[in-house]
């Protein structure tokens, strides 16, 4: 075989670079006879068409999807806006045209003109947007006086339309133009500069769902920049249509119960997970960002020291005060520290070392067992109970209940609050813990931080009889045409590790609060429903012992928060709320309220639907 | 120790050859940036000129030692070289969704633009030893095949489909070039045959989609479907004549995204007409037989199949790019030599000619 391996030497080379060269002047009479046809052969058509720059790609945005409530209420949606633009090249000559407009549509032609060479990516062969929405009255004369406007355009877009200003704003959120960040993240694919996309909210979760996908023309254009024909189409997709898990009524009424207060409240179905409603107040316009928020707007959105545009239910971090005492309670029960029939003495306050607690009630409560000190919020029970579990015993079952760690609500910026440990003191601060820390502590002051959604994510496993569910923010998505896409499905994130024998303790003990004669909550009892829950009153500043300030000789901004956690009708609940009223000074007085008013709301209107649900099924049997 | 005969063998003819498509290019570049609108970036034009001095200092080091130094130094660089795109995908610059530069003080490089010199030399060097005339083996061909592959997957994943497509045409035509074995071609085209439709199988959706505008760009009438269009009708609206140095109307509208890359030559076209065209062309036809004939001269198999490969490389790069502006070629990012704007690819394409006249002018060495 050997002899036949001839060794490859130049002269083989040369023959078949010789090859390599017919085959090249082969491939370059392709690009020569190219050459010949597109510039001798057709070459006078194209010079046409470049001479009218006539091709022109138009591009057609997708509607956004809509936003509904559970019950298919429509909370967002889009509205027509006419959008005035003019494509300089087309408009010679373009003062004359300018000043024409200028009148039409009522704005100065010096802001015109500024507008128009302020805008990014300038060309004078792309339409540049001199104004958006204008009205029916500056439309008509727009198009009366077409021929005197050459290259001024009108485009009906699509414009985001919050139906019911201000409502759920926090929740459903808000769009604004697409920043150079995020355009460079990859996050958003086909977007371009000047796109608005989702920033906050809902609108931001499910932006990807909801934005849909461009489509576009490739148009011929005449000398005037009108279109004479389209050549080619990509249809625009439409977004999804996304059904919210709230209950639009009892939305409205939680908003309109915060009004004129800073706060939040969250309601959540017990049995899912599901949000029926989570408001936070003050609140903000979403129809202030749509088409762009003016820089004072903003600004004063910004520096609003109420800070409108935070989200209180699930970025409001606050001490949970005494709604903490369910969790101290189910500690010490879980931990056999006492039982339902442990007893400690409260004489109105508690002497450890040489420091004296006070319980909230002067004259003391007496000798006082678990229910009791749940229906009336003893303080120097759980002072005791708190000094007995220890600090670390209590932020493990915290932390079971999920407070310390976000509950993974889809929405941006959740908090996490805080659940202390000696652990956690020593590293952040170097100071030992002080066993003093931790009687504060058990009854929810101290380092402790917790935000409304946690606390109702909580007050829910307590009414269910144990079990966390992931807050939900939406039911389903759907296509346009309502062919389902996506259901979501209520998830456990955990279960309280007490047994049912102590979370009946614990449940006897709120249902009390409202309904026993003593309860911190007894005011808001209602005859027809029956209403468990915790109040709670969470201390902005520490006060010393020894210092009696009354509250209502307080700076507004020094006063107590006032919280309520409730669940209701107590046996089958079937609604859970969380409310938190800043500088509100009492549970009782300030949050407690609201809840039995969202509460009322929500089960009122079940309620009736359940009646006109037996009443149709009576008559259709009858019939 | 230095030789009068460098001088007296110095291809002058390659480097005027050279010199002249470096002018047409920087004009054609100077006439690309100062049309575009609101903002001409006449600041491209001057970098470029800077990279154009670079690219030359490049050129003469890289024929001033004898290239068969190269042949011993082929497999280091090559490793530098994979280094360097590995840097890329750690440290590289993203630009328009894809990671290709590296940031080096005040200048960003394109490693894959060097890597192609790399991978010729390399070749060139497994190539030229035991040559037969019955071709290389499928066993022969795997070691030259892992070594396309490295770089190729490496900037596939950039992503910069342009420039590892071209790694695989040149690696192909010198393959093809020193002959593969009769079974083992037949065996390759089998193989391939079947293979091919079955990675299709295998393909997502928008892969698949991503193909088929590749291959027709029609189907994205908003995307490269109206890219070719305009710069068929730039190209074409020059007609015999051109409309003229700096009067192109087409490139005004900015219609391209690249028109100072991957659609320069529709510039030119559009200003110069056919006239102007054709004489771009065929200057690049000489560039190209001249590199061949560089090849045939030199009597030795590196130098020879060295040759090759640098000029199958500069064919590929002028055949893709102006293929695709006259719409004959799918729509992909190929710069054309000397013409596009580009420090990398400028600095590329004078390493390869200098790599030719070092051929050139020591092919009397042999003789």
């Amino acid at each position: 075989m050997i002899k036949y391996l001839k060794t490859a030497d130049s002269e083989w080379y040369k023959q078949r670079i010789i090859s390599i060269m017919i085959c090249i002047l082969a491939v370059f009479v392709i690009l020569f006879v190219r050459l010949i046809y597109l510039q001798v052969i057709i070459g006078e058509e194209l010079r046409r068409i470049s001479l009218n720059n006539s091709i022109r790609l138009q591009s057609i945005d997708p509607p956004r999807g809509c936003v509904y409530d559970r019950k298919g209420k429509l909370l967002v949606d889009n509205r027509p806006s006419f959008d005035v633009s003019i494509i300089l090249k087309d408009a010679e000559p373009v003062e004359q045209t300018i000043e024409k407009l200028s009148e039409y549509i009522q704005v100065s032609p010096s802001d015109l003109m500024s507008t128009i060479m302020n805008t990014r990516d300038f060309s004078s062969y792309k339409p540049i947007l001199v104004k958006q929405d204008i009205g029916r009255n500056a439309l008509a004369a727009l198009e009366v006086h077409k021929h005197d406007l050459p290259g001024v355009g009108v485009k009906v877009n699509l414009r985001r339309n919050y139906i019911t200003h201000q409502y759920a704003a926090h929740l459903i959120g808000y769009l604004s133009e697409i920043n150079s960040d995020e355009l460079k993240s990859g996050n958003y694919p086909g977007c371009r500069s000047g796109d608005l996309i989702g920033k906050f909210g809902a609108e931001k979760t499910y932006d990807n769902l909801l934005r849909g996908k461009r489509g576009g023309k490739q148009v011929e254009v005449n000398a005037n920049g009108q279109v004479v024909r389209v050549l080619k189409t990509v249809a625009s997709i439409p977004g999804h249509n996304i059904y919210l898990t709230l209950d639009q009524d009892v939305q409205m009424k939680s908003e309109e119960l915060l009004e004129g207060v800073a706060g939040a409240v969250v309601a959540m179905e017990p049995t899912s997970g599901r949000i029926l409603a989570l408001a936070s107040s003050p609140t903000f316009d979403q129809n202030a960002f749509v088409g762009g928020i003016s820089r004072d707007k903003w600004a004063s959105l910004i520096s609003n020291p109420f800070r409108p545009m935070a989200n209180r239910a699930i970025q409001g971090e606050y001490p949970p005060g005494s709604t903490y005492k369910i969790i101290t309670a189910l500690a010490g029960l879980e931990e056999g520290v006492i039982d339902e029939k442990t007893i400690f003495e409260c004489p109105g306050f508690y002497r450890f070392g040489n420091r004296v607690y006070r319980c909230w009630k002067k004259g003391g409560h007496g000798k006082v067992e678990i229910i009791k000190a749940l229906a009336e919020s003893c303080d120097v029970f759980f002072y005791q109970l708190g000094q007995k579990l220890g600090v670390d015993r209590l932020a493990w079952y915290a932390k079971a209940s999920g407070l310390g760690s976000a509950t993974g609500i889809h929405l941006d910026h959740e908090a996490s609050g805080l659940i202390p440990t000696a652990a956690w003191k020593q590293k952040r601060t170097g100071i030992p813990w002080q066993e003093g820390e931790t009687l504060s502590l058990a009854i929810g002051q101290g380092f402790n931080l917790a935000t409304p959604l946690q606390m109702a994510v909580f007050t829910s496993a307590i009414a269910n009889g144990g079990k966390r569910y992931k807050p939900l923010i939406i039911d389903t998505i759907k296509t346009l045409d309502d062919r389902l896409l996506h259901e979501e499905a209520p998830k456990v994130i955990g279960k309280l590790p007490v047994s049912q024998h102590s979370l009946n303790l614990v449940k006897e003990g709120l249902w009390q609060v409202v309904n026993s004669e003593k309860g911190t909550a007894r005011r808001i009892r209602l005859s027809r429903i029956q209403i468990s829950g915790k109040t709670g009153t969470s201390q902005v500043i520490s006060r010393k012992d020894d210092e009696q300030i009354a509250e209502e000789n307080m700076a507004a901004h020094l006063k107590s928060h006032a919280w309520f956690v409730a669940y209701a009708p107590s046996d089958v609940p079937r609604i859970a709320v969380s409310v938190v009223v800043e500088h509100g000074e009492h549970g009782s007085g300030a949050a407690a309220p609201i809840a039995k008013e969202v509460i009322k709301t929500y089960l009122r209107k079940e309620s009736t639907q359940y009646q006109i649900v037996t009443q149709k099924q009576r008559q259709e049997g009858s019939g | 120790m230095f030789d009068r005969r460098l001088v007296q063998y110095f291809d002058w003819g390659l480097l005027g050859l050279t010199v002249v498509i470096g002018c047409i290019g920087l004009a054609t570049l100077y006439s690309a940036v100062t049309a575009e609108t609101p903002s001409p970036q006449k600041v491209l034009f001057f970098k470029q000129l800077i990279w154009f001095a670079i690219a030359m200092a490049a050129m003469v080091a890289s024929f001033m030692f004898n290239y068969k130094l190269l042949d011993r130094w082929s497999q280091p660089i090559y490793t530098i070289c994979i280094l360097l795109l590995i840097c890329v995908l750690v440290f590289g610059k993203y630009v328009g969704g894809s990671k290709r530069w590296l940031i080096l003080g005040p200048i960003s490089i394109q490693p894959s633009e060097l890597v192609k010199i790399a991978v010729i030399a390399v070749l060139a060097r497994y190539y030229s030893k035991d040559a037969y005339t019955r071709g290389f083996t499928l066993r022969e061909l795997i070691r030259p095949f892992i070594l396309t592959m490295i770089p190729i997957l490496l900037i596939v994943k950039q992503p910069d489909l342009g420039t590892a497509m071209l790694i695989v045409l040149i690696a192909g035509t010198m393959t093809v070039f020193v002959k593969i074995e009769r079974r083992s071609f037949i065996s390759l085209i089998v193989s391939s045959s079947i293979i091919i439709p079955m990675i299709w199988f295998f393909l997502k959706e928008y892969q698949k989609q991503r193909i088929l505008v590749f291959l027709d760009p029609d189907r994205d009438p908003l995307g490269a479907g109206y890219h070719i269009i305009q710069s068929k009708i730039a190209i074409g609206s020059g007609m015999i004549g051109g409309k003229g140095f700096l009067k192109g109307t087409q490139n005004a509208l900015s219609f391209l995204p690249e028109e100072h890359t991957d659609f320069i030559f529709s510039v030119l076209a559009e200003e110069w007409g056919f006239i102007g065209s054709i004489v771009l062309i065929l200057l690049f036809l000489v560039l190209i037989f001249w590199g061949l004939n560089v090849a045939i001269a030199c009597r030795e198999p590196f130098g020879t199949i060295l040759a090759v490969g640098i000029t199958a490389m500069i064919f590929w790069q002028v055949f893709i790019n102006i293929g695709m502006a006259m719409g004959l070629m799918p729509v992909v990012g190929v710069p054309l030599p000397f013409i596009s704007y580009g420090g990398s690819s400028a600095l590329t394409i004078a390493i390869g000619i200098g790599l030719l006249l070092n051929v050139s002018m020591r092919r009397f060495l042999l003789e």
